[in-house]
């Protein structure tokens, strides 16, 4: 076998081994694409310490609530109302009710998501169930507070917003890494080890 | 043209083949590698296709009458991946196996060895996956596509036999390309440059490249997925923080370059065919490599039109609609230049000319529902209904598929050293060709109305066109027991082939006897 032929070998042997790590890449640059954009509709899991996000005269816009159970999570989850008619820079406050329907104790993670996604980089919350954990006894209910605020910078063409939350069953992760996940520097952090 | 004519009684210069089994399992004869790889193309080609029989047998008729919908998703599932992987992908490398060496002038592929690993482990990763039929939980059943979660969470215990066979095939693809690239760019007879290549090494040089860059990321994307169902990853697992649009990223971003890569070798096979039966030159050669070059390029920033409907954001759609509609025009230029090249020809319509025709005028309505497709806020309508599944099968089987017969009956002289026999060869285009077009040509209707793929009941409105499609399924799966019948008779005897085979053929590989001598260019011809 020629030089040529070695060195071709050698190159194209370099390019699949760099597309297999290049398949791998994608996994966090499909992330980083995400948060740069701002294309999943991804909001910060705390709370707002902005405080002048208020106005006096802001627009009208419609919001609505959606809740999903992710795969078969049992617990009954739904918004108190389904949609609202409010103000920009203008505090609301609604809620959402949950029941954990089994006989055991369970623990729950909501994750919210704006559609249209253009619109979640102007909502702001000061509080949200989403923030934190919820460990609910066998039948245990309760109405989950969310108090939000779209800035009047929301683009105009916005005339309504769906604000939507999937809950999680999360009883068998690990509780102090998945909040300090969540806490952290970016609020989306996708990376949530299981307990082992 | 008969230059080398002189070495008669070829079988005792140097060393013949083998005898025995053996000689196919220790071959590293690029010729009976190439023959390995198309008669197992062609067993996969009847098993995937009695698959598509039990499929078209089901929906006959609305209700379930024959299988139960859990085996549908199995037979769904692997009759895809039995066509992609074992029937069309293996059939290219085949005749690059055959021909590449003999077009390029060199001796032999450049990796001998590493081609009968290539070939050899192919076996083994369709009996892991067929065998999954036979496991507990049933064979994969999530379609080819295996989207995640379906192919996660959901999926029967043998999805694991189904990765590592998926492994086992991506390995094979990638050495065979490996070595089909070192042989183009190495082992090229003096003289022959690179723009004097045959158009046949080019697609395949062009194919290869592809396939180095996507099979390790089709590798890469069942790995993720074995490492979420055994090892407690969340990839592609929304609770676990991954998500599952993830996987389609990876997924179309192998399996667009893929689509090409099951196309490309057909376009060039389709330029010599056509050049050869129109007995001119082939119009706009240079306009030819760099179109397929274009393509191949474009490929990979068109993946996201499989997912226009998971929510992709405007700009996005966009993005992709338009790149998507530019395809067609170096596409354009190809169909182009075969119908320029056929303009004012004295044409014959051989077997393999009228398979060639068939595979541009076919070829060209599954292009065109390609680019309504393209259309992003109609394919919101589209998007998995009978239209797609129309628009891929145009493509894939009066497309790719009729290349492959097309070059089968266009070198089976040159290969076997008999000719076909004519009048079959012309019967069994003409079944399939009706076949094809009774099976496929309902399913844009069906689609437009609305009826969505993979289920295995539908509504009564489209009973009329799916017993239609039906038909012609049957009749083109039986067209093509001929087809094994034909290819069996030539290897047997016939008429005894001249070394030039065509009156218009030309090209190094027909300067050889007929049949072909075991070993070629042992001194590289002079190509001037």
């Amino acid at each position: 076998m020629n030089e040529g032929s070695k060195k071709t070998i050698k190159t194209l042997c370099f390019a699949v081994l760099g597309m297999f790590t290049f398949s791998f890449a994608l996994v966090p640059l499909y992330d980083v694409f995400c948060e740069v954009t701002g294309l999943n509709g991804k909001i910060e899991l705390k709370a707002t310490n902005d405080t002048n996000i208020e106005i006096e005269n802001g627009r009208d816009l419609s919001v609505q609530f959606v809740s999903h159970n992710n795969e078969q999570m049992p617990w009954a989850f739904k918004p108190s109302e389904d949609s609202i008619k409010i103000r920009t820079g203008k505090y609301h406050t609604t809620s959402f009710y949950v029941k954990n329907t089994t006989n055991k104790m369970m623990t729950a993670q909501a994750i919210p998501s704006v559609a249209p996604s253009n619109a979640a980089a102007h909502l702001k919350k000061l509080e949200c169930f989403c923030f934190e954990q919820q460990e609910l006894a066998p039948g245990e209910e309760a109405l989950l507070p969310v108090r939000l605020i779209f800035d009047d910078a929301l683009p105009k063409s916005i005339k309504s917003v769906v604000l939507s939350y999937t809950i999680f069953d999360v009883t068998d992760y690990k509780k102090v890494q998945l909040s300090k996940d969540l806490q952290s520097v970016h609020g989306n952090d996708h990376k949530m080890e299981p307990s082992i | 043209m008969s230059a080398v004519i002189e070495s008669h009684g070829h079988d005792d210069h140097h060393h013949g083949p083998a005898k025995g089994l053996t000689r196919w399992l220790y071959t590293t004869n690029h010729k009976d590698i190439g023959s390995l790889y198309l008669w197992f193309s062609f067993a996969m080609f009847l098993i995937g296709g009695v698959m598509a029989l039990v499929i078209r047998a089901e929906l006959f008729q609305p209700g379930m009458q024959i299988v139960e919908p859990e085996f549908y998703n199995q037979m769904l599932t692997l009759h895809g991946l039995i066509m992609v992987f074992g029937a069309v992908m293996p059939a290219f490398v085949g005749l690059a196996n055959w021909l590449i060496p003999m077009m390029v002038g060199a001796p032999d592929m450049a990796l001998p060895r590493m081609n009968n690993l290539s070939f050899w482990i192919l076996p083994f990763a369709f009996f892991i996956l067929l065998s999954s039929l036979f496991m507990e939980g049933g064979a994969p059943n999530f379609g080819w596509t295996f989207y995640a979660p379906l192919s996660t969470t959901y999926a029967p215990p043998s999805v694991t036999f189904f990765i590592f066979s998926v492994h086992i095939m991506g390995a094979s693809s990638i050495m065979g390309s490996i070595n089909v690239i070192v042989t183009i760019m190495n082992m090229r007879a003096p003289g022959m440059t690179l723009m004097k290549m045959p158009l046949f090494v080019w697609s395949w040089l062009i194919t290869a490249y592809l396939l180095i860059a996507v099979m390790p990321v089709l590798a890469g994307a069942v790995t993720m997925m074995l490492m979420d169902i055994h090892f407690g990853t969340s990839f592609f697992n929304a609770a676990g923080g991954g998500d599952p649009v993830l996987f389609q990223h990876i997924f179309w971003f192998f399996g667009h370059p893929e689509v090409y890569i099951m196309i490309l070798p057909a376009f060039g096979i389709a330029s010599h065919i056509i050049e050869t039966f129109s007995r001119k030159q082939l119009f706009g050669y240079s306009s030819m490599v760099w179109a397929m070059a274009s393509i191949a390029i474009l490929s990979f920033v068109v993946w996201a039109h499989h997912m226009f409907t998971v929510g992709l954001p405007l700009a996005a759609e966009l993005f992709f609609m338009w790149a998507t509609m530019l395809i067609a025009v170096p596409t354009g230029v190809k169909v182009f230049n075969w119908v320029t090249t056929m303009f004012k020809g004295s044409i014959t319509y051989e077997t393999p000319m009228l398979f060639a025709i068939a595979f541009v005028v076919l070829f060209t309505i599954g292009g065109f529902s390609g680019l309504m497709l393209a259309i992003t806020p109609a394919d919101f309508q589209y998007h998995d209904t009978y239209f797609v599944v129309a628009h891929f099968h145009y493509v894939l089987v009066p497309g790719s598929v009729f290349s492959i017969m097309a070059a089968v009956y266009y070198w089976i002289p040159k290969w076997t050293g008999n000719m076909y026999d004519e009048r079959l060869g012309k019967l069994h285009f003409w079944l399939s060709f009706t076949g094809v077009n009774i099976t496929f040509f309902p399913q844009h209707f069906i689609g437009l109305a609305g009826m969505p793929r993979r289920y295995p009941d539908y509504a009564l409105q489209f009973a009329d066109w799916n017993a239609i499609s039906s038909v012609g399924a049957f009749l083109f799966g039986a067209s093509q027991i001929l087809f094994l019948f034909i290819v069996l008779k030539t290897v047997m005897g016939g008429k005894k082939a001249t070394p030039q085979v065509w009156e218009g053929s030309r090209g190094l590989e027909w300067t050889v006897d007929s049949p072909a001598p075991y070993h070629t260019f042992t001194t590289p011809p002079k190509v001037s």
